[in-house]
């Protein structure tokens, strides 16, 4: 166990007690686990396998941060739009056709020069599906869980993001039942894009808050 | 509870480990728990006892074990507990006794999924005691189940942003105490007034049920 750690300033090996690695055996134990399950739950009438594997390509297929980068890139090129983003996010994401699970009541955070917004849940990992998709490991794992609200401006370097002191970092805890996006600043230089050249810029990490839009790096989730 | 779930403010965790690209699901076994959870949450149980199933989990387990294997024991936890399945069959993989329901349809859950589960309600309690700007303290609650009150705003003083409406108090929902609708407010903490004197002017802002708040003096 590491002892130089020093209040989150400098990265330190990651904690062997804490990182988790299933081995085989491991792998084969959780396999066999499901199995028994999903075999009781299918003969209890309470699933079927076509729904289980409907539902699971849904939120690997259809929803994910693609849903997310359309709604920034929208509020970036129709300022009406973007009012109404600020105003009523639930509805506003829903003109664009997304909504529904774990994004009933959502509302969109802006980004400015002086304020930058991130979201956490710290007590489990609450997170915004509709126009995300299902959450990175990281997000739901204990280091930033924990530490995005005592030292942002630490987790927010480990992203390779240092902000000046001018900043202010407002970080969202999603403690309850509402959603939070950020709602990342245009990049300059961009003026000549169109909507859809603008949300193949925008990345998931930059709608959680932890990263900003660059005009040189495409989206690759 | 205060469990180690209730992590926020903690700093023993060591760096941020990130995946290039990691796919949506790391193996056969989290779809299928992913998807099996989404689809007998109804019959098993509601949304806050499912996470304070998760809370129950053992302290280490919780804190070594993957994600999905956190929804797979509460749902195993919770769909013995309801009555949904016994040990018995969990053990063995065979249903021992019959049919309870009628699966949902996989052609219907697009639809489903669009809808949502709102928490959100016209009942119980609508009207909002507190408004925005107005100088609150989120109490000293620490009670033994569930409960969406982090450790770290504790007895913190506070500002509310935003009133967002009535919703599902989960806890008593959590414990099949009733819904107990009630305003949720976004309220704001100051950093230096959660972690000590700070130079940094950055905030927090916490969605906190009414029955966890108090009037500032």
């Amino acid at each position: 166990m590491s002892t130089e750690h020093s209040h989150g300033r400098h990265a330190t090996a990651p904690n062997p007690q804490l990182e988790k690695r299933l081995t085989p055996e491991q792998t084969q134990a959780l396999d066999a686990r499901v199995k028994a399950l999903e075999s009781v739950l299918v003969a209890k009438g309470l699933v079927s396998p076509a729904s289980l594997d409907k539902l699971a390509e849904i939120y690997e297929h259809d929803l994910g941060p693609m849903n997310g980068a359309k709604v920034v890139a929208r509020a970036w090129v129709d300022p009406a739009y973007k009012q109404r983003l600020l105003t009523n996010a639930t509805a506003a994401i829903a003109e664009l056709g997304f909504g529904g699970l774990q994004g009933e009541h959502m509302v969109v955070v802006e980004n400015t020069p002086t304020i930058q917004n991130m979201v956490t849940c710290t007590l489990c990992s609450c997170y915004p599906w509709p126009v995300l998709g299902l959450p990175p490991v990281w997000y739901k794992s204990a280091p930033y869980r924990s530490r995005s609200v005592i030292d942002p401006r630490g987790v927010l370097r480990e992203f390779g993001l240092e902000l000046d002191e001018s900043v202010e970092i407002r970080v969202w805890d999603s403690s309850a039942e509402i959603r939070y996006m950020v709602l990342p600043e245009r990049p300059s230089g961009t003026e000549h894009m169109s909507e859809e050249e603008l949300a193949a810029l925008v990345t998931r990490d930059a709608m959680i808050g932890v990263a900003r839009v660059n005009i040189n790096q495409k989206a690759t989730s | 509870m205060n469990g180690v779930h209730d992590m926020g403010g903690m700093t023993c965790f060591g760096p941020i480990v990130r995946e290039e690209n990691e796919p949506v699901f790391h193996a056969p076994w989290e779809r299928r728990v992913f998807a099996m959870t989404m689809l007998a949450m109804g019959d098993a149980g509601n949304l806050d006892e499912f996470r304070h199933a998760i809370e129950r989990m053992d302290p280490a387990h919780y804190l070594t074990s993957t994600y999905y294997e956190h929804w797979l024991a509460a749902l195993e936890t919770l769909a013995v507990e309801n009555g949904v399945v016994t040990t018995s069959e969990l053990a063995t993989g065979m249903a021992t006794s019959g049919s309870s329901g009628t699966p949902l349809d996989a052609e219907a859950l697009p639809v489903v999924v669009r809808q949502g589960v709102s928490t959100q309600r016209e009942t119980g309690r609508l009207t909002p005691r507190f408004k925005p700007g107005d100088r609150v303290v989120a109490r000293n609650l620490n009670p033994p189940g569930h409960t969406r009150l982090p450790r770290y705003v504790r007895g913190k003083p506070g500002t509310i942003s935003r009133v967002h409406g009535t919703f599902v108090y989960p806890d008593t929902n959590a414990h099949h105490g009733g819904e107990q609708p009630q305003p949720v407010y976004c309220v704001r903490f100051a950093a230096r007034d959660l972690w000590g004197p700070a130079t940094t002017r950055d905030s927090l802002y916490v969605d906190l049920w009414e029955d966890y708040l108090e009037n500032a003096e």
